[in-house]
């Protein structure tokens, strides 16, 4: 396993009154794809959202490249080269496709400035975001904005990605798309932290995989063991890959 | 859609790596490589209904001069209500905050103007250059004054409610009157004259029909100014990145402080150019009064909330045709039935509103 990019010890965060992470515990190799796996209500969201800073660490410690992040705001957390897609991808829908793109290109002032290699390197993936480059983002479909989620993710390099399940609700064909596009990332060793119930996603593209229940992690190691493993995958996610195939 | 289906069928193109060249070479800035693309249709309806209370107020008023002129005044009134509205509709359609305390700003920007230009007014003296200038100081000075108390306004008041409306709608009218007391210690109770500069008096006249039309300078210079606003707004939201980190950043702030941006610091700006805007619209009611009261910010405040309304509660666009609406059926029923014009704006929201409830241009989000 490579070095660490990212660390959480002892995570706790709570929400109003509500106690969500109990101490959650794992790291994040760099240039690997790490699945966040678990069921429903167990903390994933949360967790990514206390990486970002959307909601403050009550005790413990977040640590990307050695440097602590608890203390930091949102923006001054992604500046620290941190891209998120959320659950329910955060897209700007007044604003076109051109424009979500500026936004997320933090160092073009407009769209005569971004990377047009990159972009064709993203249109390569999802071409419809060419086609669609000028219409209002509120517009496309769900696919379509998951797809400009990930673009805006992906617009400028960054060391870590944390995506929150980017299947939810799409078409086979289009995780399909996703899949190819994640592997594509993994294959130039970016770094990803990837939220998924897709179990089948979660096979194709983890190298590790952290499984999470009740707030708390309860199970970390390489994601071929668990997908090859039907009882721990019953017994961690009440689900055998065998069922699903 | 058709999208879905050429996103989840065409053959995976060759993939570049960056730093390789483009694929094909083709601009990736062009709305689908020449595809057809379907576009937002805009909305034309509020203008035509607003080019057609203007026609139709010919015949009704009969005479074209005095049609003219009142079309002129009314443009020119609307056209200072919409500065005045416009720091508001700023301040209410992008960052979701209802603030009644906006008229203070418009007092502030009207008081400051009388000490700008009767300090200057020895100055200026006969020569109408220096008169213009003294204006102009009048209205830049104006504009800082609000801007500043508006970002102490924000940082004390307005932060800790947001998205409180009961609570921004009570302490925003405390910080009205405490600001308007404050006021009156400085400038005093009474009513102060704002006379125009004697380079913006007197109107020229257009030979039309059996008469001439009236053009008042001073309503020139006003929908001069108006006009600038518009642009100004218009071009700051919709062309530079500003513009789009507002619009985005009162859809999602989470996601655009994800996306590496400080929002508060952007909002906090947000609201003191909309101060600002109210301390140049101030100075421009003064003068188009030419008297100041610090009840002036209340008394306009209800003219601004009507336009605001029509408009469609935070379009800029909607902010600024509800607002030649006003000063047009102003001017109209001023001089086609004085009584009916005490309550024309009432009655024109009322009719807007029973027909587009969320107003002329309703802004999506809300």
């Amino acid at each position: 396993m490579s070095t660490p990019i990212l660390e959480l010890s002892g995570v706790h965060t709570h929400i109003g009154a509500y106690h969500i992470l109990h101490g959650v515990d794992f790291a994040v190799p760099a240039g690997e794809v790490t699945m966040l796996l678990g069921r429903n209500g167990a903390g994933k969201t949360t967790t990514l959202r206390t990486i970002m800073g959307l909601w403050r660490v009550s005790q413990g410690d977040v640590r990307f490249q050695g440097q602590s992040l608890t203390a930091l705001g949102t923006p001054e957390i992604a500046h620290q080269g941190i891209a998120y897609v959320p659950e329910n991808m955060g897209i700007f829908t007044d604003l076109t496709v051109k424009e979500n793109m500026v936004l997320a290109a933090r160092s073009a002032r407009n769209a005569s400035e971004l990377d047009t290699q990159r972009l064709e390197w993203i249109f390569g993936f999802f071409p419809a975001l060419r086609k669609f480059w000028l219409y209002p983002a509120g517009k496309l479909s769900g696919g379509q904005k998951q797809m400009l989620a990930v673009a805006r993710a992906i617009c400028e390099p960054r060391a870590l990605i944390l995506i929150d399940e980017p299947s939810k609700g799409l078409a086979p064909s289009i995780i399909q798309n996703l899949v190819t596009a994640f592997n594509e990332l993994k294959r130039q060793k970016t770094t990803i932290l990837l939220v998924e119930q897709n179990f089948m996603m979660a096979k194709a593209l983890g190298d590790s995989v952290a499984v999470m229940d009740d707030g708390r992690v309860v199970h970390r190691g390489a994601m071929r063991e668990l997908a090859e493993d039907e009882s721990l995958q019953q017994r961690l996610l009440g689900l055998s890959l065998g069922a699903h195939q | 859609m058709s999208a879905n289906t050429t996103a989840a069928t065409s053959p995976a193109p060759g993939r570049p790596k960056p730093g390789e060249p483009p694929a094909g070479g083709r601009p990736p800035y062009s709305a689908g490589g020449g595809q057809q693309v379907p576009k937002a249709e805009f909305d034309w309806k509020p203008l035509l209904i607003l080019l057609g209370l203007i026609v139709l107020a010919l015949p009704a008023i009969g005479s074209p001069s005095s049609w003219l002129t009142l079309t002129a005044a009314g443009i020119a009134m609307g056209l200072i209500v919409f500065v005045i509205a416009s720091g508001l509709t700023l301040v209410f359609g992008l960052m979701d905050v209802l603030n009644f305390g906006h008229g203070v700003f418009i007092a502030l920007g009207a008081f400051v103007a009388t000490s700008v230009m009767g300090g200057l007014s020895g100055w200026a003296g006969d020569n109408g250059a220096a008169q213009f200038a003294s204006v102009f100081a009048a209205m830049a000075v104006a504009m800082a004054v609000a801007g500043a108390i508006g970002w102490a306004f924000e940082r004390i008041i307005v932060r800790p409610v947001y998205g409180l409306h009961l609570k921004q709608i009570l302490i925003t009218m405390g910080g009205m009157i405490v600001g308007e007391e404050i006021i009156k210690v400085i400038w005093g109770p009474l009513q102060i004259a704002l006379p125009l500069p004697d380079v913006l008096r007197g109107a020229w006249y257009l030979p039309l029909g059996n008469g001439d039309a009236a053009i008042e300078k001073y309503r020139v210079l006003a929908a001069v100014i108006g006009l600038g606003v518009f642009a100004a707004m218009g071009h700051v939201l919709a062309r530079t990145k500003v513009g789009l980190l507002i619009r985005a950043g009162v859809q999602d702030r989470e996601m655009v402080e994800s996306l590496g941006y400080r929002v508060r610091r952007l909002f906090v700006g947000v609201f003191a150019v909309g101060s600002a805007l109210a301390g140049l619209g101030g100075v421009m009611w003064g003068l188009y009064q030419q008297s100041v009261t610090p009840q002036i910010g209340a008394q306009v405040n209800v003219l601004i909330f009507i336009v605001i309304i029509i408009g469609g509660l935070g379009s800029t666009l909607g902010c600024f045709v509800g607002a030649l609406l006003v000063g047009l059926m102003a001017n109209y029923t001023g001089f086609l039935a004085p009584k009916v014009a005490l309550f024309s704006n009432i009655g024109l929201m009322v009719a807007v509103l029973l027909w587009r409830p969320q107003g002329l241009y309703p802004v999506t989000n809300r």
